[in-house]
């Protein structure tokens, strides 16, 4: 047997184990998943207990180094955790922006300290972090961002709106966008963290189309936030912002995930497959979304060990969430009047109407498809004037 | 005929746009009855205010006190709904119904058409059976009962079902579920023994209903035409619904469209108006073109099927589902080009893309009717 083999079948083994039943089923509404954080309620026992093991061996972020909370796999055992859990259906034990977004970029860009203090928070689900990226007039064009931070010695007095701050009302603390050189477009932003508790900090929920609010309004009034809070060198934020983006872009894609190996007639009742213009379309879907999960997964073979290209990401991210609402405006054509309803017992509380107009955001939040063609035709294809 | 409005078209059509504008506006109507949780999904009041300017009869025929006007009249007055997003039974009532009570018994004109004059009536029609609009298969059975029939099956999808006083009920008389031949309508007013109706609201905020028949009893003079003969009445009433579907979904298209080219005037990101990136302004043309030729192949249908023309039946569905495609296209890029604020509940966009969600599937969507398109083009 191969270490590798050897590794597949320690870790099979002990999913086996220690992954509850009802972990294994798959997600149905947001709060199926664990977000972690200071007041997070666990839906049941299974869910903590869950989160709780994995904390323990390090399985939350299986790629990250031990000493901040991982369980240090390289990429191939890494693909083989992703593998074996895909394979019993196991959910995520912890979905987090923490894990998804701040964690990539402070595992480069942070000190020791800030690693040891902020990775293991993360990686035990004990923090719960929100992005403070957009402000109302600052949405594709994120760099042209107003929030400002006077500086005051030991510490930013920081200033300004951000807004579509998800979980805004739910989060523990904040990665911030701020502006602490008014002079300096790109190089005047700093990278700041900080308490969502800290005085000065309130949020207004924005409701959604899909009838949730997700997301918030995030006031910043003369919130102090000491020096040692920031990630990278003072005004060099842009950097550490853009490396996030990638990560987040990557998470959006949907690269990885285990929903898409099922072709999307499987999931189907029978009802809409009897038309043939519409099988045919699903079936069209189903060749482009076999072909995107190939690709996901050639691409986090290939990120992790440097030989995608940097902005690969972008193309990901374009391409899977046009795929994504795609097939959710299938799934409700393929329901039909039965999707429609939106309160029904029948329709769990119109959870497919719900979750198709959410889809809808995924080719806006994290950049827009616009500006992931925008920077494709830019960075990737290097064309004139892009 | 001229594929453009006559004089008095224009003329309906101002009467129409201003009127929807003013009181069937969204803040006035859709979000009111809306966000009061209301159990019929439109305004009583509104529906009185369609009567007096003769909206609700505008199909039903002068001797019996409509305007006798045609389909492409009473599109007119849906493409203003659909821009306005105005609820109302007014496809239900005054387009379907109406137009199956057209090859009704005088008596039957007689209880129904009043109320529908008036806007004190409500109609509902109660054909599909499954989740998806498959007419060509109806299993609920009507068997001879003494003097008239007894009812047993169960509908889906019957919008304003639970606001309706009378059901246009398409059941079978005769022969086998798919069947062509062996269908009867029947008018069934609300309060009957043995209906009853499971309300949902949908997700464009309209209210439809689940309905069972069990055991319904109706004299035979409830029956509208021909028993056994009811197809041909089906048709001309679902053909009514299909293009007066269209021509909502027109109107939702135009207005998704106005909506987001005047946002591509207004929001600036990168120092410039949006609308100067012409990745987004080949966009808006294009859906301009494809707003243009929805219309174009509505208001042909309109006066193919107001014209008793052959070929009306296959440019119904064209429209049915062009219009639809159009519509989809319209609220897609226009909550797309809205950026972040196009998700919000706030912003009207994201309820235009609820309403096209809900028309697409009433009375087929693009895949039945393209099907359709080939089925009547000999493939
Ligand atoms: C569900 C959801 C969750 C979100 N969560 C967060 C969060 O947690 N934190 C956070 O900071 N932000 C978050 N966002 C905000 C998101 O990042 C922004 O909405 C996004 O960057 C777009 O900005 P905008 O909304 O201002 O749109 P705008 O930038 O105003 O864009 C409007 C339209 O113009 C287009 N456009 C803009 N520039 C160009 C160009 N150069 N070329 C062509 N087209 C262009 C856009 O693509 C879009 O279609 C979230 C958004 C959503 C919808």
């Amino acid at each position: 047997m191969s270490d590798l083999d050897a590794f597949r079948a320690e870790i099979r083994a002990w999913l086996e184990e220690n992954c509850p039943p009802e972990m294994r089923e798959p997600a149905r509404e947001e709060d199926d998943a664990c977000w972690g954080g200071r007041n997070f309620k666990f839906k049941n026992e299974a869910q903590k207990q869950w989160l709780e093991r994995c904390a323990a061996k390090g399985y939350t972020v299986p790629d990250w180094p031990k000493a901040y909370g991982g369980a240090g796999m390289n990429a191939a055992q890494a693909k083989v955790w992703r593998e074996e859990m895909h394979r019993i259906n196991a959910r995520a034990p912890l979905s987090s922006f923490g894990i998804w977004m701040l964690g990539p970029a402070l595992l480069k860009f942070g000190t020791e300290e800030q690693k040891v203090h902020y990775l293991g928070q993360i990686a035990r689900g004990e923090i719960r972090w929100c992005q403070g990226y957009s402000e109302p007039g600052s949405g594709s064009d994120l760099v042209s961002l107003q929030t400002f931070g006077e500086d005051k010695g030991d510490h930013w007095v920081v200033n300004g709106q951000k807004i579509w701050t998800s979980y805004a009302n739910k989060a523990d603390w904040i990665f911030c966008l701020v502006r602490t050189d008014k002079g300096n477009k790109y190089q005047g932003i700093s990278f700041l963290l900080f308490d969502m508790t800290t005085p000065g900090v309130s949020t207004k929920p924005i409701l959604l189309i899909s009838g949730s609010s997700p997301f918030c309004e995030t006031f910043f009034d003369n919130v102090v936030v000491p020096k040692d809070q920031i990630v990278g060198e003072l005004n060099c934020g842009w950097d550490v912002a853009k490396y996030l983006l990638g990560h987040e872009r990557e998470m959006i894609s949907g690269a990885g995930g285990n929903d898409r190996l099922n072709t999307i007639g499987a999931v189907l009742n029978r009802a809409g497959l009897e038309d043939p213009l519409l099988r045919a379309d699903l079936a069209q879907f189903d060749v482009d979304a076999l072909a995107f999960s190939a690709m996901g997964e050639k691409f986090l073979d290939e990120i992790k060990v440097g030989k995608a290209h940097p902005a690969q990401p972008n193309m990901m991210k374009y391409a899977g969430t046009e795929l994504n609402k795609r097939r959710y405006e299938l799934l409700m054509a393929g329901g039909g009047s039965a999707s429609l309803e939106w309160e029904s017992e029948a329709s769990d509380g119109g959870a497919r109407a719900r979750t198709w107009l959410r889809t809808k955001a995924n080719s806006i939040e994290g950049g827009t498809s616009e500006v992931m063609l925008n920077v494709i035709s830019k960075r990737i294809l290097d064309l004139p004037g892009a | 005929m001229p594929l453009y409005h006559t004089e008095d078209q224009a003329m309906l059509a101002d009467t129409a746009r201003q009127f929807m504008g003013e009181e069937g506006a969204i803040a006035k109507q859709l979000r009111h009855w809306r966000d009061t949780n209301c159990k019929d999904g439109f305004g009583h009041g509104l529906w009185k205010q369609f009567a007096e300017l003769g909206f609700t009869g505008i199909l039903v025929g002068e001797a019996d006190g409509g305007l006798g006007m045609g389909h492409v009249e009473a599109g007119i007055v849906l493409e203003e709904i659909g821009r306005n997003l105005t609820p109302s039974p007014f496809l239900t009532s005054s387009v379907m119904a109406a137009t199956a009570l057209g090859s009704a018994s005088a008596d039957l004109r007689g209880r129904w058409l009043p109320g529908l004059l008036t806007g004190d009536s409500v109609f509902a029609v109660a054909v599909d059976e499954g989740p998806k609009h498959r007419p060509e298969r109806i299993k609920t059975r009507a068997e001879r009962a003494g003097n008239g029939f007894k009812l047993n099956g169960a509908k889906a999808f019957v919008l304003h079902g639970g606001s309706a006083d009378m059901l246009v009920v398409a059941a079978r008389t005769a022969g086998l579920d798919d069947d062509d031949a062996g269908i009867t309508l029947f008018a069934v007013p609300k309060d009957v023994a043995g209906l009853s109706q499971d309300k949902v609201r949908l997700v464009d905020s309209s209210m439809a209903t689940h309905v069972k028949l069990d055991n319904v009893t109706l004299d035979a003079d409830a029956v509208i035409g021909e028993v056994d003969g009811g197809r041909e009445v089906l048709n001309r009433m679902l053909q009514a619904g299909r293009v007066g579907a269209a021509a909502e979904s027109v109107g939702v298209a135009a207005g998704a469209f106005d909506m987001t080219t005047t946002y591509l005037k207004q929001r600036k990101q990168f120092g410039r108006l949006i609308g100067e990136f012409q990745s987004l302004q080949h966009r808006a043309a294009h859906l301009y073109s494809e707003v243009e030729i929805a219309r174009a192949a509505t208001i042909k249908a309109q006066q193919l099927l107001d014209g008793g023309s052959v070929r009306a039946d296959l440019m119904v569905s064209v429209a049915k589902a062009k219009a639809g495609k159009a519509a989809s296209l319209a609220v897609k890029e226009g909550v797309q080009m809205h950026g972040g604020i196009g998700m919000t509940d706030e912003y009207d966009i994201g309820l235009y893309m609820k309403r096209d969600r809900a028309l697409a599937e009433f009375m087929g969507d693009q895949y039945y009717h393209a099907d359709r398109v080939a089925r009547l083009s000999g493939y």
